[in-house]
């Protein structure tokens, strides 16, 4: 056994294939941390963000909660979207926008927490009550498509979805 | 060569410690048992199939049953909480007794740790079978579920921490006893785990205490849903490496020697641990990448946090790699990838942990997805999540406890293990099934499907998903399976009447490192600056912005129950 003076200078040992495979590792590693980067600041990937809190008691009282749906903020080029996560609906359920336009969800819930997820695009959020949730997409394509609700809030949670109607 | 026996085992462990992990390994086994009972259920169900009213019998009726949901908490509850705590709680004892050659220095501590353990889950099984608590085993407020859910898990995890508290004061003796030697390498292991487990915990342990017990008992009005996340995800994300790095632990501590081989390197192995102790816990936001109450930039850091445990893990699989084909060489294997095969594949521990390490091969790469800030925004809380996680704790950490059961509840009963060739099946089984359903898990997620609901009664399952959710409940079925192969062999093992012939013992077995332990540097021995670095970098990773959601608290929520 070594004493613990020599011990203290003990370096620490690697074998050389190991040492290179650490090397390879933090290099990996770093390169991905670079394309999340560049995924996050330069395509101007979004993720939600702090936006707003709201008393989910006192929500609906005044607008523009208590009319949620589409507000027309420029025609055919940018919409706002409030829509109300509830148990076990969304107010509205339906949502009509057109093709190529912009448009910003809003989002939040009376009640639990719930998702909202619209099928086939780059949004997909938590709705948490007290916050307000949004991203801004762009469909490209008329269609319907379905926003479904993706976090357990209830018995009926399965059946809780909703459509946006995009017209051409 | 199927379960190896000695007449000359290292250390003893005394009769009341061998019988005192034994119940561990029993509730553990028997969490198990009931919360996978809903697991081929639950797949079913996905694809359209229920089964629930075949079982109504189990449950104690009071407001009608909500199957599903009560089900899938009982699932999660019973795998991922109880399962793993008491399993990880029973062979970290050994661990620290084994590994330290010495009794616990009070052994009382560790039995009162170890039995409230027990009376909190007597305590929240209470609800849960009663569908007082189907609020699944996130139980994300404000959902409420019936008191005594939270008082149970309470009990649970401070019964975890006496346990812990049980450990560090062996080890501070044994220290004290031998100011010289290098710490055992496999009691190292499970302390470290057991420290991280107990930093990690504080978040929980405030949410439920400062904000879900207040609301649940009548005393404030309502609660900030966003706050208790965060509080919930500090402990979140570090639970899943307090599952897995006793898993660890067995594949470099004991593995090696069981493959008939050495530990390839026992300083890095320390380094890998040190490492998750540092790395664990800053990174539980990106659990709440698509949470609108926590800014993108905070998001973002934790996001790169993340890349940074993925460090110790590659370590891990080189060294883990590095020591099984030394150990096959040993036996023979040549070629490149060939010695492979010259591994003792008949031997059902071995073979457990060595499917667990392939089918986390597939986890890790799915895992660098989801931590990626952009995948995770198409990801969240689809199929693929539980896809996800069935490789890693259902996998990697479940198989690996497969394969130290193996062993290990021969070692304690002084039984030989029934039937070894069923006990190398099982895994095989699981394996295949895990293949199946996690496949199918990952691609209807990607496909859009969500978790957490039973899609047969969603109304808006497009056709193309329904030969995916096929597949989930076939690879369910199959996992189902060889999970119950497992608890019958460990069952009759435990239970039956043959014993081993006398003063024969399966030993523990513990794996020798081809460098002297004495030669890893002193560093790599000292709890001081790992702790004080851990600190730090918990408080900035989440300090500032913990306080800008404690003082911007808005509780304005009242209880909901499911
Ligand atoms: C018999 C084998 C098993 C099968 C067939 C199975 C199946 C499933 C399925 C289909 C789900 C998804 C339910 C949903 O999102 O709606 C699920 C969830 C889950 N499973 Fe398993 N499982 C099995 C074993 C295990 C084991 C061994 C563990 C842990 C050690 C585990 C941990 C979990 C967890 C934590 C969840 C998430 C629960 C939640 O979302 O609240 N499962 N399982
Ligand atoms: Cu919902």
């Amino acid at each position: 056994m070594s004493s613990p003076e020599t011990s203290e200078k003990i370096p620490l040992h690697v074998d050389p294939t190991e040492r290179a495979w650490m090397r390879a590792a933090i290099a990996i590693l770093v390169v991905f941390a670079i394309s999340v980067t560049i995924a996050g600041f330069m395509l101007g990937i979004q993720l939600p963000t702090t936006e707003q809190r709201v008393n989910p008691q006192t929500l609906q009282d005044a607008p523009p909660w208590s009319e949620p749906g589409v507000r027309e903020i420029v025609a055919g080029e940018q919409y706002d979207v409030y829509v109300v996560a509830k148990r076990f609906f969304y107010e509205p359920n339906v949502v009509e926008v057109p093709a190529g336009a912009e448009v910003n969800f809003y989002v939040t819930s009376t009640d639990v927490q719930h998702g909202f997820k619209i099928q086939d695009t780059n949004v997909n959020f938590m709705v948490i009550p007290g916050q307000v949730s949004t991203l801004t997409f762009t469909f490209d394509e008329p269609g319907s498509y379905d926003y479904i609700c993706t976090e357990y809030c209830g018995l009926g949670h399965a059946v809780m979805f909703g459509s946006v109607t995009v017209t051409p | 060569m199927l379960t190896d026996t000695t007449t000359t085992p290292v250390y003893e462990l005394t009769k009341s410690d061998k019988r005192f992990i034994g119940w561990h390994i029993f509730f553990a086994v028997t969490a198990l048992t009931i919360g996978s009972l809903f697991g081929p259920l639950q797949a079913l169900q996905l694809a359209g199939v229920d089964w629930y009213p075949n079982i109504d019998f189990l449950f104690i009726e009071i407001n009608g049953v909500n199957s599903y949901y009560q089900g899938l908490t009982l699932h999660g509850v019973l795998n991922a909480l109880i399962w793993t705590t008491f399993f990880i709680t029973g062979f970290s004892t050994l661990a620290v007794i084994r590994g330290l050659k010495r009794p616990l220095a009070i052994p009382m501590i560790n039995r009162v740790g170890f039995w409230m353990m027990v009376a909190g889950l007597v305590v929240a099984a209470i609800p849960l079978l009663g569908n007082q608590a189907s609020v699944l085993y996130t139980f994300y407020p404000p959902m409420e579920a019936d008191s005594l859910f939270y008082i149970g898990l309470v009990l649970v995890v401070v019964g975890s921490w006496i346990e812990g508290l049980g450990f560090y004061i062996t080890l501070y003796r044994w220290r004290k006893e031998n100011p010289d030697t290098r710490t055992p390498f496999i009691t190292l292991a499970v302390v470290i785990n057991m420290v991280m487990w107990q930093i990690a915990t504080i978040g929980i342990a405030v949410e439920v205490l400062a904000l879900i017990l207040p609301l649940s008992f009548g005393w404030v009005g309502g609660i900030d849903p966003q706050l208790s996340r965060t509080f919930f995800w500090f402990t979140g994300h570090p639970l899943v490496y307090f599952w897995l790095l006793p898993a660890y632990a067995s594949w470099y501590g004991m593995l090696p020697k069981q493959a008939g081989g050495k530990l390839f390197s026992d300083s890095l192995a320390r380094l890998a641990f040190w490492l998750f102790l540092l790395l664990s816990v800053p990174l539980g936001f990106h659990h709440q990448f698509v949470d609108p109450g926590v800014p993108s930039g905070w998001k973002y850091i934790h996001s790169i946090l993340t890349f940074a445990v993925g460090f110790p893990s590659l370590l891990t699989l080189f060294t883990v790699v590095a020591s099984l084909e030394y150990a096959a060489r040993k036996r023979g294997g040549k070629g490149l990838f060939g010695w492979v095969r010259a591994l003792p594949w008949g031997n059902g521990s071995v073979t457990a942990q060595l499917l667990a390490g392939i089918l986390f091969l597939f986890g890790g790469i799915g895992g660098i997805a989801n931590a990626s800030y952009s995948l995770n925004l198409v990801l969240h809380n689809t199929a693929w999540v539980p896809g996800h996680f069935h490789l890693t704790v259902a996998s990697a950490v479940t198989l690996s406890f497969f394969g130290i059961s193996y062993w290990l509840v021969p070692h304690l009963t002084g039984k030989p293990l029934w039937k070894p060739k069923l006990a190398v099946a099982s895994s095989w089984i699981y394996f295949s099934g895990m293949l199946i359903f996690s496949n199918a898990m990952h691609t209807v997620g990607l496909l859009g499907a969500p978790r957490r609901t039973p899609l047969g009664l969603a109304p808006y399952v497009p056709a193309e998903w329904n030969g995916h959710l096929f597949r989930v409940a076939i690879g369910g079925a199959i996992m189902w399976i060889g999970l119950m192969v497992f608890v019958a062999v460990v069952a009759v093992t435990a239970f039956q009447r043959k014993r081993l012939p006398e003063g024969e013992v399966v030993d523990v077995p513990i794996a020798e490192s081809i460098q002297d332990p004495q030669l890893t540097p002193v560093w790599l021995d000292r709890w001081k600056p790992w702790l004080i670095a851990t600190a730090v970098l918990i408080i900035l990773a989440y300090g500032p912005q913990l306080i800008d959601q404690v003082m911007g608290i808005e509780s304005t929520s009242p209880g909901f129950v499911p």
